[in-house]
């Protein structure tokens, strides 16, 4: 009967032995499966000890470089928007020139040879240079362009798009488990990963939603809501470890967090009444010469229907994406010391951790509040679309102001 | 510049993997949480109204028993006091009985007695009256012996008449 509290059991240790079997059966077969996916379609990048320096010499000679084979100069810019940026692969450690990462799918769709597909492990090249694969170039910034200019469109699994495919994993186990356990123990007291995600259902329920939208027609929205605020939450908890399946920037991402706002958008839009439209085209109790001949209030209100998204959008990327920059930042701290003298970057290390533990802990509390307020704003945007305003109401507020 | 913009693939994976994601939680998760809770909570909202409800029952049954016990200790008292009245009722009448015939028994004896009397006074003068007569007769029988001493004593007889 109490097989679904996988995560929860582990939290209890009164639990009896009989309860956990499930759990210490599964979750680790969960885990193990991954991960021998992950180590069969690992691959390691171990580049030829002995070509290697020759080729770094090579181009050195050729760009006439004074720095000495095999160390490269360490940039904390490169290196943090390579760490919060996308990838064709999911990289996991390097180590001199030993490279450890995942391979992923690249999908093309193309002008010349229309829709390919490919592994990010073909592309050839090294360091931190463009690689290239069948005439296709995946360039420092992790475009891939064609080699004679043609149109690419990437549709490639990137580690983002990974990341996302694993949260959604994540949160249908969680959440069908919970609603599983929901319909089996009726009406009876939450317990473990019920009890846990019941504190923040309620929370997201009765303290965002019902209150942003009414009592009348929160039940709509709700499915939404729900979904947005656990997979913000999620992805920015996942977003602060650093090891897979963890460590992908996927919350600070524009591209994700424009498709989110970009659902509130449309959804806010299709919702909209007749007083919202009417709000937006002809705001009432305005003076007509804020309308007529320069229609100044629909112009600021229609601006208004598209900064409102577009203010989630960029808050929750940049929020997100500032504090794994900051962190990054800090580690950085370490090597820009290190190159001075090795003695320093340890000296250094450190007072690193520790800022980077603070913004860790900064950062979960962050991780919640994002999701918090994309879902309460979203809501709010839903609930200001379905508002019914009266005459009366206006008057009066006309006369307060 | 490379950080803000948004690339093709990302968008179309995203916004297809939220789709579906939105369509397997908002099915099978959202909507049977949600008719969980709501129906836990008005199964507390119902239990809460039920305790209540008894509790205010029990407040009557309270109020009822007092009110019943009072009742019968009222009506204790009605049918000790009206018991009261009915035995003093019974005892006065049966006093004023006793009186009564006493004075009827008294009165019937007086009778009988004065009658007795009456009698008794008839009889004796009847007594008297025949000792009289015999008297009488003797001295009568004595006395017409001699003429002139009968003669003498019907005289005096006759006068003692005139004084009664």
């Amino acid at each position: 009967m109490q097989k679904n509290y996988h995560i929860a059991v582990a939290f209890s240790k009164a639990e009896p032995m009989k309860k956990s079997n499930r759990f210490r059966r599964n979750i680790p077969l969960v885990f193990f499966t991954f991960f021998i996916t992950l180590s069969v379609a690992l691959q390691v990048f171990a580049s030829n000890p002995d070509k290697q320096p020759a080729e770094d010499k090579e181009v050195q000679a050729v760009e006439g470089h004074e720095v000495s084979a095999g160390s490269e100069k360490f940039e904390p810019g490169t290196f943090i928007m390579h760490h919060i940026g996308d990838a064709h692969e999911w990289h996991i450690l390097s180590s001199g020139n030993f490279h450890l990462s995942v391979p992923l799918p690249v999908i093309l769709l193309t002008e010349n040879d229309g829709l390919i597909s490919f592994c990010s492990s073909n592309f050839v090249g090294h360091g931190h240079g463009p690689k290239e694969y069948r005439g296709y170039i995946l360039t420092e910034n992790n475009h891939i362009i064609a080699a004679d200019g043609s149109q690419v469109l990437d549709f490639s699994i990137t580690k983002n798009v990974l990341a996302i495919f694993i949260s959604m994993v994540f949160l249908c186990l969680i959440f069908l488990s919970v609603a599983r356990a929901y319909t089996r123990r009726k009406d009876q007291a939450p317990r473990g990963l019920q009890n846990l995600m019941e504190v923040l259902i309620l929370f997201i329920r009765d303290e965002v939603i019902r209150p942003a939208i009414g009592e009348k027609k929160y039940m709509k929205y709700l499915p939404f809501l729900m979904t947005v605020f656990f997979f913000i939450f999620l992805n920015n908890l996942l977003g602060l470890i650093p090891i897979i399946p963890g460590g992908a920037n996927v919350t600070g991402n524009i591209s994700v967090t424009l498709v989110l706002a970009l659902f509130t958008f449309v959804i806010t839009s299709f919702s909209g009444n007749r007083s919202y439209w009417q709000h937006i085209v002809n705001a009432p109790g305005v003076p007509w010469w804020l309308k007529i001949p320069i229609p100044l209030m629909p112009i600021i209100e229609i601006l208004g229907m598209f900064t409102k998204p577009f203010v989630l959008m960029v808050r929750l990327f940049a929020n997100i994406s500032a504090g794994h920059i900051i962190a990054l930042g800090f580690f950085s701290l370490i090597f820009i010391f290190g190159e001075m003298a090795a003695g320093i970057g340890f000296a250094v290390s450190p007072a690193s951790i520790v800022f980077t533990v603070f913004m860790a802990l900064l950062e979960l509390l962050v991780a919640f509040i994002q999701a918090y307020v994309f879902t309460l704003l979203s809501a709010m945007y839903f609930g200001m679309a379905i508002e019914e305003h009266h005459k009366e109401a206006h008057t009066h507020e006309i006369e307060h102001h | 510049m490379e950080l803000v913009t948004p690339s093709i693939g990302l968008i179309f994976w995203m916004t297809l993997s939220f789709l579906i994601l939105l369509f397997i939680l908002g099915k099978f998760a959202w909507k049977p949480i949600m008719k969980s809770l709501k129906d836990r909570e008005e199964t507390i909202a119902q239990a809460l109204n039920l305790a209540e409800e008894a509790r205010a029952e029990i407040g009557d049954l309270k109020a009822e028993n007092e009110r019943l016990a009072k009742d019968a200790k009222d009506e204790r008292d009605k049918l000790l006091r009206e018991a009261r009245d009915v035995r003093d009722r019974i005892i006065d009448a049966a006093r004023l009985e006793a009186k009564q015939e006493g004075a009827r028994l008294m009165e019937i004896t007086r009778t009988d007695i004065r009658n007795e009397i009456l009698a008794a006074r008839t009889d004796l003068k009847n007594e008297i009256a025949a000792l009289s007569v015999m008297i009488a007769e003797k001295l009568v029988k004595d006395e017409l012996q001699d003429k002139k001493k009968s003669e003498a004593l019907v005289n005096k007889l006759l006068d003692e008449v005139k004084w009664n």
